[in-house]
């Protein structure tokens, strides 16, 4: 489904990596690894088509990505927050889901809030919510968003104990349902099986 | 269609959550405006002359106040991104915020602009011809301004780049658009200049959310 052929990138004059080639099938993920400043999240916004790379493809169910029905089965989740801190996580949620085009009702949307363990603070301004639980908010999308393809750079980052088991869960649930995920991080995750890149 | 109507929805909620920011461009306007008659003193024929130039000058600098926020806010929260990577085309979600952008910054400029004009002793009709003229060049403004603030997105001192960039190629909306208030003072009828302005608002409306987009993505990388 996913194949990615020799894929460079470079900073400045700076050679981060070349020739990275992986491809992935239904029910797989991949665990990017590397230094700090190996080039993983570089390697992330390539695959997303946020940047263009120096050289190499990227093929999506045969076509070459970045096309429209890349995007309609992706789901990047990047190092920022993407939440908007004026609004409610509820509101959040449904207007992040209304600009992809897609109608979200009040209740699916609170079920995705609840399961991410935001029961009580789906009315509050995500601003007075704490790192962790904007990171939630945004994890939220996963559940909200049907996508084949879960693209999530340092996913697990100021999540506590229980949400990286969640979160483990939600990836879990995913594959078994037939997605495919490509996760950067540090730590070990808590997905079985997998695939290891390292840059 | 709908991607566009949601994303104005979001843009007008974000501003009444923040509604000093939106009422800055407005009171600038009206500050701005009423200032003048106060400066120059009573004497109609002056300020009935210089009527269209200030309130076209005031509605001109007063979008300008709101545009580097336009954008800004969305790309440091990582929204811009979703956005671009939305299975909505960018095209249009850009066009809504550029919407949303007129009806926040640029609209109450045109209600306005009637109530204001009576400091200047414009009669009803000029007052008509002034309004429509706004009508008409405020969506210009938001769009041509769409294009700067995407180009100067993420720049330091991005504000100040903004407003040389875009001030020069407003020059035009505001020749025809206080251009138009003045020929109709002057008897000569303003339906030549109201033309020009409405042709340029569709070559706008058609290229701007367009170039914008191209920005947006360049800024992204």
């Amino acid at each position: 489904m996913l194949k990615v052929s020799g894929l460079a990138c470079s900073r400045g004059e700076r050679r981060l990596f070349a020739d990275v080639g992986f491809s992935l099938e239904t029910g797989e993920w991949l665990h990017v690894q590397g230094a700090n400043g190996a080039g993983k999240t570089s390697m992330m916004r390539l695959l997303v088509g946020l940047s263009p790379a120096d050289a190499g493809e990227i093929h999506w169910r045969g076509e070459p990505a970045p096309s429209l029905e890349f995007r309609r089965d992706l789901v990047y989740l990047g190092h920022h927050a993407a939440v908007k801190e004026d609004l409610t996580p509820l509101e959040n949620l449904r207007l992040a889901a209304a600009l992809d085009g897609i109608s979200l009702d009040e209740r699916a949307a609170l079920a995705a809030l609840i399961r991410l363990g935001l029961r009580g603070r789906e009315d509050l301004p995500v601003r007075v919510l704490s790192a962790g639980q904007k990171r939630r908010v945004l994890l939220a999308r996963l559940l909200t968003r049907p996508a084949v393809l879960w693209v999530l750079d340092e996913a697990f980052n100021a999540l506590d104990v229980g949400a990286v088991q969640l979160l483990g869960e939600l990836i879990a649930e995913h594959l078994a349902a037939g997605g495919m995920a490509v996760l950067t991080s540090h730590q070990p995750l808590p997905v079985p099986g997998g695939k290891a890149l390292v840059l | 269609m709908n991607a566009l109507l949601a994303t104005v929805r979001r843009d007008i909620l974000l501003a009444l959550r923040r509604k000093s920011e939106v009422l800055t461009a407005v009171f600038f306007f009206v500050i701005v405006t009423s200032l003048f008659p106060l400066g120059i003193g009573p004497e109609p024929v002056l300020l009935k002359k210089i009527a269209p130039g200030i309130l076209w000058v005031a509605a001109l600098l007063a979008t300008l106040l709101g545009l580097p926020r336009l954008f800004a806010a969305d790309h440091v929260d990582g929204t811009l991104e979703q956005m671009a990577l939305s299975p909505s085309s960018l095209g249009l979600l850009v066009a809504g915020k550029i919407l949303a952008h007129w009806l926040l910054c640029g609209l109450p400029l045109v209600l306005l602009a009637p109530v204001l004009g009576l400091q200047f002793d414009l009669d009803a009709s000029a007052l008509g011809i002034l309004t429509l003229a706004l009508l008409l060049g405020t969506p210009l403004l938001s769009l041509i301004g769409a294009i700067g603030a995407a180009l100067t997105l993420g720049v330091r001192g991005g504000g100040v780049l903004l407003a040389l960039l875009v001030l020069p190629l407003y020059i035009p909306a505001l020749i025809f658009g206080a251009g138009a208030v003045e020929a109709h003072i002057a008897g000569l009828g303003a339906g030549g200049h109201l033309s020009l302005l409405a042709a340029m608002l569709a070559l706008a409306v058609f290229f701007a959310p367009w170039a914008t987009t191209a920005a947006l993505r360049i800024a992204l990388e």
